[in-house]
């Protein structure tokens, strides 16, 4: 059988984009080899790392676990995107100032799965942060510097709900 | 590793997928929310001609009240179950279960339909499914079949459904106001496939058990009743000491479980009974 490609259209971080792609090739690899957007890490390549988080239709997926043609007329965003956007504001800082990050590599699933829980569960304990954030390996910090990294994140904006006192954060999409 | 080529057609309709597939046979696999089918073919241990992508067909979304039982369609992601009011009060044993399932990307993505259909003897659903007695809604050329739970997990990744099939829907039995549910599962990391994990129904009369089904996972080839012990149960108020100590005991005589990369067979077989105690007392503290 001859190589088959299909005609993807889709949006990718607010741009249009059309492409010419093999059925086989996953949308991680996609956004990284032909788009250039390197921010989505491939790791192990079989859902269990979540290097590879990105939002589709606002919500959270494994980009290697979808393929690219599954995301026909979908909207696709990235960290990259994300990250201009100004939504990880607050987590990027959080992260930061609480050293939950070494090497790097988890850090764009990580933050964006963690965006994931800020927007929908605010309320999140401990607990919940762990479980929420536990289909993303992250092999330097042990953890517990990005729970209270998120936790520190979830705090503050539940003090500026109630004090009136909140650090500025951009609208939610 | 990066998946081989493979041809892939996505229907419009689910006579068109169901036509493609009796067309194609063997040589077709059907792509759902392809959070088992994707890694299977990154790390080619699936190699298909042609996926056929299900997602266009209508018929196999949404959740639907029957009456006595809750109809739900392949399509249904696990995150649309958790979030579902009408499982969450009409199935509380599948409510309890959707939160072991994997992480959420992947519930997010990843369908019922496509659970039940591989058949992965470490998965929750098929343990679900069997300790209510589901029912399985398949479709071909030939109509509609219904299979109850019990006739269709056949072995290893193994089902009833037949080369041209699809499983458009399961339908679970309404719990009635005296069933109690019960769901537990061990694993290395919350998410990961489990070393042993337990999905449990008891029908209570007079405060007593006079039902159980102990439906086990991640211990054999397919999901297993746990015959033996749900019978010292019965007759026994639940978390009646000696009637758990013997249920525990009779699990010997129900399991001989399989080693696999999460456990070895005398972990997996402790395990048991690990878990059987812990879902007992989540029966007692619901009843």
């Amino acid at each position: 059988m001859k190589p088959q490609t299909v005609s993807l259209r889709l949006t990718v971080n607010g741009d249009p984009v059309e492409a010419e792609v093999s059925p086989s090739m996953h949308l991680v690899d996609f956004l990284r080899e032909r788009l250039d957007l390197t921010g989505s890490h491939l790791g192990c390549e079989h859902g269990v790392c979540g290097a590879c988080s990105v939002m589709v239709d606002n919500t959270l997926v494994r980009g290697c676990l979808m393929l690219a043609c599954q995301a026909q007329d979908k909207e696709v965003r990235t960290i990259e995107g994300i990250s201009d956007s100004g939504d990880l504001k607050e987590l990027q800082q959080a992260f930061l100032q609480h050293n939950a990050l070494q090497c790097g590599f988890c850090t764009p699933g990580m933050l964006l799965t963690a965006l994931d829980l800020v927007r929908n569960h605010p309320d999140a304990s401990r607990e919940e942060i762990r479980d929420y954030i536990s289909g993303n390996y992250c092999r330097c910090t042990g953890y517990q510097a990005i729970v209270n990294a998120v936790e520190s994140v979830l705090t503050a904006r539940k003090n500026g709900a109630t004090g009136g006192a909140a650090p500025a954060t951009s609208a939610m999409s | 590793m990066k998946s081989r080529d493979f041809h892939y057609e996505r229907p419009s309709s689910l006579a068109g997928a169901i036509q493609m597939l009796t067309q194609h046979g063997a040589s077709a696999q059907v792509l759902a929310g392809g959070q088992s089918l994707v890694p299977a073919l990154n790390l080619r241990l699936a190699a298909p001609e042609i996926l056929v992508d299900i997602q266009d067909c209508a018929e196999l979304r949404g959740l639907q009240d029957m009456g006595s039982s809750i109809r739900i369609g392949a399509l249904t992601t696990h995150a649309q179950i958790q979030s579902s009011a009408l499982v969450a009060q009409h199935i509380p044993l599948l409510a309890e279960a959707v939160p072991y399932v994997a992480h959420v990307a992947i519930r997010n993505r990843g369908t019922i339909g496509g659970s039940l259909a591989l058949a992965d003897p470490a998965a929750e659903y098929p343990a679900v499914a069997l300790a209510l007695n589901a029912t399985l809604v398949v479709r071909g050329q030939n109509g509609e079949r219904k299979i109850s739970a019990e006739g269709f997990f056949k072995g290893l990744y193994s089902t009833d459904l037949q080369p041209g099939e699809i499983l458009v829907a399961v339908e679970f039995p309404k719990a009635t106001g005296a069933d109690r549910s019960g769901f537990y599962e061990l694993a290395r990391r919350r998410g990961d496939y489990a070393m042993v994990g337990l999905a449990a129904q008891v029908v209570l009369a007079a405060g007593k058990i006079t039902s159980a089904r102990l439906a086990y996972f991640a211990v054999a080839d397919r999901p297993v009743l746990a015959a033996s012990a749900a019978a010292r149960l019965v007759g026994a108020p639940v978390g009646d000491a000696a009637a758990v100590a013997a249920a525990v005991e009779a699990l010997a005589t129900d399991l001989d479980p399989m080693p696999d990369l999460q456990a070895e067979t005398q972990t997996k077989a402790y395990l048991a009974g690990v878990v059987l105690r812990r879902v007992i007392q989540q029966l007692g503290a619901s009843s």
